[in-house]
C-alpha cells in the first residue's frame, strides 16, 4: 500500500519537476541563429574556399602532387628572355614562369589544406568564405590564371620558337665545332 | 432559462438567428485553432531553446496561416484498397463529434447556444463520438498501422472515461446541476467560489479542497488522453506506428483531422474552465464581471488550460500502453471514487 502510494506521489512529483525544467527552458536566450541575416562568427583561420594570390606562385605544381582528390588543374611555360612582357613576384624577384592555367574544381575540393602545406611561396591560402553554391557544376571551377587565352598561346609559341632556335644555335655549334674538329683531321690526312 | 441567449433577444427566434448561434462558435473554432497552432509551433520551439517559425510574417505569425493554405492545396488522395466512403466520411465525423460539444459551452452568461438541462452529460456523450471517426478512420483505411492507431485510442478511451466521469460526476453532485451555465452561475463571486476551491460555502468546507483539488487533476489529466495527446498519443506514436489513425490521410482531410484535435482540445479545456475554474465568472468578484467580460475570461482561462496542455506535450514523453492501463484503472478510477465518496459526505452533511 504504501508502495502504491509512493509510486504516485514519484510520477507526480517528476512530472512537475520535468514542467519546472521546461518552463524555464521557455525563457532561456534561445540558440537559433537567423542565418541569412546573422551569421555565426567564423574563425580567422578557418578552411574554406581557397585563393590563390598569382604574384605569389611560380608554377611549381606541388600543390597538384599534393591534393588527394585532384581538383587543382596547373599548366605552366617557361618564360623567355626575348618576352617584352616583365611579371615581378610580391618579393620582386622576375618571373621565370608564366603560368597560363590554374583552376580549382571546389565541387572535389575537401578543404583539407594539404596544398597550403605544400606551396613553398604560400601564393595558396584558405579564406573564411563559405557562400558560393552554385546551380551550375561548372561555375564551381574557379580560374586563377591572370593571363589570357591568347597571351598564354602567344607565351606558349614564345617558348617554342626560342626552343626551335635554340636548338638552330646548337646544331649550328654542333656543326661549327664538328667542322672544327674535322678540319685538321683532313688537314693532318692532306699532309700525310 | 429564457434569457441566456444575446442573439434571441435581438433578433427574436426565427431562422436567422439559430444560423447565427450555430456559426458563431465555428468562426470562434477556426481563429481559435489558427491561434493554438501557432502556439503550439512557438512553445515548442521556446522549451528546446529554438525560435520556431520566424519567416512568414512578423516573428512567424502568419505560419499557421501558410500551413492551413498548404495542406488545402495538397492534392486529395483516396488509397485503393480502402474503404471510399467510410475513408471519407472518417474525418468529418470526427470533427462534427469535436464540434457538436460546442452547442452546450456556455461563453457567457448571455450566450450558450443551447442551454439544456442535461448538458455535462451530453458533453460527455458527443465526446465519444469523436474516437468513432478515428476508428472509422483507422479501419477503413486498409492499413495495418491504423488500424492498431484506432483500437489503440479505444482502449484508451474505456480507460479514460470513467475517472473523468466520476470527477465531473463529482462536481454534479456538488452543484447539484447538470446545466452548465448553473454551474457557472453558482461559481460567481471571488475564486475561492470555484469548484476547484471546494465551490461556494463556509469556511467549513476547508476539509473537502484538496479533494476537489485532485478531481480537477484527474479530469486534467482524463482530457489529454481523450484527446489523443502527449504523453497520451498511444493512437498515434510516430515512432511506432508512423503517424497511427491517420497515416494515410493527407491533404484537406488530414487537416480536417488536425482540426478536429485542436477543437478537441478547447472542448476538453472549457469543460474543465466551466465545472472547476468558474467558467466566465471573473476571479476577483464584482470587479470586470458581465456578459462582455464573461466572453473575455472564458476563453482567457480556457486558452491558458490550452497553454498547460501544450506546456505538458513539449514536457513529458509517451506512456506505454500498459503504463497508460496501470494509470487509468489502478491509480485514477480509485482516487476518483474515493474523492466522489468525499465529496458525497461533504454534500450530505451540509
Amino acid at each position: 500500500m504504501i508502495h502504491y502510494f509512493k509510486n504516485i506521489w514519484a510520477g507526480a512529483s517528476t512530472a512537475w519537476v520535468g514542467m519546472v525544467i521546461t518552463w524555464k527552458h521557455l525563457f532561456v536566450k534561445k540558440v537559433t541563429i537567423q542565418y541569412p541575416d546573422e551569421k555565426f562568427p567564423i574563425p580567422e583561420r578557418a578552411r574554406n574556399r581557397l585563393y590563390l594570390q598569382m604574384n605569389r606562385c611560380n608554377g611549381c605544381s606541388s600543390c597538384v602532387l599534393a591534393c588527394p582528390v585532384n581538383c587543382i588543374t596547373l599548366e605552366s611555360v617557361k618564360g623567355t628572355p626575348d618576352d617584352p612582357q616583365k611579371d615581378f613576384y610580391e618579393n620582386g624577384k622576375e618571373r621565370k614562369v608564366w603560368v597560363t592555367r590554374y583552376e580549382i574544381d571546389f565541387a572535389k575540393c575537401c578543404y583539407c589544406g594539404l596544398c597550403t602545406q605544400a606551396c613553398p611561396s604560400d601564393a595558396i591560402q584558405h579564406t573564411v568564405e563559405y557562400e558560393y553554391s552554385e546551380y551550375d557544376r561548372e561555375k564551381l571551377i574557379y580560374k586563377f590564371q591572370d593571363l589570357t587565352s591568347e597571351q598564354a598561346e602567344e607565351k606558349k609559341q614564345r617558348l617554342a620558337d626560342h626552343k626551335m632556335k635554340e636548338a638552330l644555335e646548337k646544331e649550328k655549334k654542333a656543326a661549327a665545332v664538328e667542322s672544327k674538329n674535322i678540319k685538321p683531321e683532313t688537314d693532318a690526312e692532306k699532309s700525310a | 432559462m429564457e434569457n441566456t441567449n444575446f442573439l434571441y433577444e435581438l433578433l427574436g427566434k426565427n431562422a436567422l438567428s439559430i444560423t447565427l448561434i450555430v456559426t458563431l462558435p465555428l468562426v470562434f473554432v477556426l481563429i481559435y485553432a489558427l491561434i493554438a497552432i501557432l502556439a503550439e509551433l512557438k512553445v515548442s520551439a521556446w522549451i528546446q531553446e529554438r525560435l520556431g517559425p520566424m519567416r512568414t510574417g512578423p516573428w512567424g505569425i502568419l505560419q499557421p496561416i501558410a500551413e492551413v493554405v498548404k495542406l488545402l492545396q495538397k492534392e486529395d488522395i483516396t488509397p485503393d484498397k480502402a474503404n471510399k466512403l467510410l475513408y471519407n466520411l472518417a474525418p468529418f465525423v470526427m470533427f462534427t463529434g469535436a464540434y457538436a460539444a460546442f452547442a452546450v459551452i456556455p461563453f457567457s452568461e448571455r450566450f450558450v447556444p443551447a442551454d439544456i438541462n442535461v448538458g455535462l452529460f451530453y458533453v460527455f456523450a458527443i465526446g465519444s463520438v469523436g474516437s468513432l471517426g478515428i476508428v472509422m478512420g483507422g479501419w477503413a483505411s486498409n492499413n495495418k498501422y491504423s488500424l492498431m492507431g484506432a483500437m489503440r485510442s479505444v482502449a484508451q478511451i474505456i480507460s479514460y472515461e470513467i475517472p473523468a466521469a466520476m470527477a465531473i460526476l463529482s462536481i454534479v453532485v456538488l452543484a447539484s446541476s447538470m446545466n452548465l451555465q448553473e454551474i457557472n452561475s453558482a461559481q460567481s463571486g471571488w475564486f475561492w467560489n470555484w469548484y476547484l476551491f471546494g465551490g461556494p460555502g463556509t469556511i467549513g468546507k476547508w476539509w473537502v479542497i484538496p479533494f476537489t483539488v485532485i478531481l480537477a487533476m484527474i479530469y486534467f489529466i482524463s482530457s489529454l488522453a481523450e484527446t489523443n495527446r502527449v504523453p497520451f498519443d498511444i493512437p498515434e506514436g510516430e515512432s511506432e506506428l508512423v503517424a497511427g489513425f491517420h497515416t494515410e490521410y493527407g491533404g484537406i482531410k488530414f487537416a480536417m483531422f488536425f482540426f478536429a484535435e485542436y477543437a478537441n482540445m478547447f472542448v476538453v479545456a472549457a469543460i474543465l474552465t466551466t465545472i472547476f475554474l468558474g467558467g466566465w465568472n471573473s476571479p476577483f468578484g464584482d470587479l470586470m464581471q458581465g456578459p462582455i467580460w464573461g466572453v473575455f475570461w472564458f476563453i482567457f482561462k480556457g486558452f491558458l488550460v490550452v497553454l498547460v496542455q501544450i506546456w505538458i506535450r513539449w514536457t513529458l514523453p509517451r506512456f506505454r500502453v500498459d503504463q497508460l492501463m496501470y494509470l487509468g484503472w489502478k491509480i485514477l478510477l480509485p482516487i476518483s471514487f474515493v474523492c466522489f465518496m468525499a465529496i458525497s459526505l461533504y454534500v450530505m452533511l451540509k
